[in-house]
């Protein structure tokens, strides 16, 4: 059966319309789910999608960390049910210390729109499972605050623990390690600045973003699988 | 329990040592052209002014402490001073 995943919508969102459109093409059933919710307890997976959640004021996921949903968000998360941040929802997740490191603004003090390579770096996370090592994915970005920034500690033990997910061929931001996305120790939360809810249809520039979501999705439905 | 007061308080958020600031390096490498030369180390951050209830100048600077800890400042990147000023 296909997975239910959950698209939390904070005040700022504006992305999760093309993120449930995606989802469903992907195989799931995705629904919004407004930030006041405390129970995810009945989602397969969920996900934070990009946008500006409450304005980005003080910094992008500051306050959205705070949102009812996150603590529901945190226990899915614990579950080891997938839980993917994209853009603003990786920054959301960083802050929210489901995801080690931080987003600062990009070097060069540009918001970038544009279209980049990334390198499925490792196929342990929910994101990348069914996709090789290796695989160059053309992705959309669209962010100030990309710039993935950890110390040379945590860096190391990304690295040694297979958990960069994704790279950037040609580094458009500054990010540490040229990461473009990284995951949790178990694998099941996944961060990403690239949106691959905006790459599903060659018509609109490229369908790379499909293989990664329904892995995704894959991995929802295992989860739930697991769980029933 | 002694009488709360009010207290005003200034706290200040930076990037860690050692964090890459494009903000401040973008300053400091426009200031020579409007002439301010022998100007180094521009670190931009935020500040916050604050009215604290607290029973003390210490219970307040422990109270703005706490919550720039945990709301104003990312601990991963940025850390805080707090300064009550009356």
């Amino acid at each position: 059966m296909a997975p239910r995943i959950g698209v939390v919508v904070f005040p700022g969102s504006n992305c999760e319309h093309d993120v449930v459109s995606a989802l469903d093409q992907a195989g799931a059933r995705a629904e919004l789910v407004w930030h006041g919710a405390t129970d995810l307890s009945g989602f397969d997976g969920v996900v934070v999608p990009g946008g500006f959640a409450h304005g980005d004021y003080l910094r992008p996921g500051a306050i959205a960390r705070f949102s009812p949903v996150m603590a529901a968000v945190g226990e899915l998360a614990r579950s080891g049910r997938p839980v993917l941040g994209i853009c603003n929802g990786f920054q959301v997740l960083t802050e929210a210390g489901l995801l080690p490191g931080a987003l600062q603004k990009n070097r060069g003090l540009r918001f970038i729109c544009d279209t980049v390579e990334v390198e499925v770096v490792s196929s342990r996370s929910v994101l990348t499972r069914d996709v090789a090592p290796g695989t160059v994915l053309r992705l959309p970005i669209n962010h100030f605050e990309g710039n993935y920034t950890c110390d040379d500690e945590t860096l190391t033990r990304l690295v040694a623990e297979d958990r960069v997910v994704l790279r950037y061929v040609d580094n458009p931001n500054g990010s540490t390690g040229d990461i473009a996305g990284v995951c949790n120790e178990a694998g099941n939360v996944v961060g990403l600045m690239p949106h691959p809810e905006r790459a599903t249809e060659e018509l609109l520039g490229s369908a790379d973003g499909l293989p990664v979501l329904t892995s995704f999705v894959a991995a929802s439905a295992a989860s739930a699988a697991v769980t029933a | 329990m002694g009488s709360s007061e009010t207290f005003s308080v200034l706290v200040e958020v930076r990037l860690r040592p050692g964090i890459a600031d494009p903000q401040g390096a973008t300053i400091e490498r426009a200031l020579p052209a409007l002439g301010f030369d022998g100007v180094r180390a521009v670190r931009s951050g935020k500040a916050f002014r604050l009215e604290v209830e607290a029973d003390s100048a210490e219970a307040a600077a422990a109270r703005a402490g706490e919550l720039a800890h945990r709301l104003l400042a990312n601990p991963v990147i940025e850390e805080s001073t707090v300064t009550v000023l009356g």
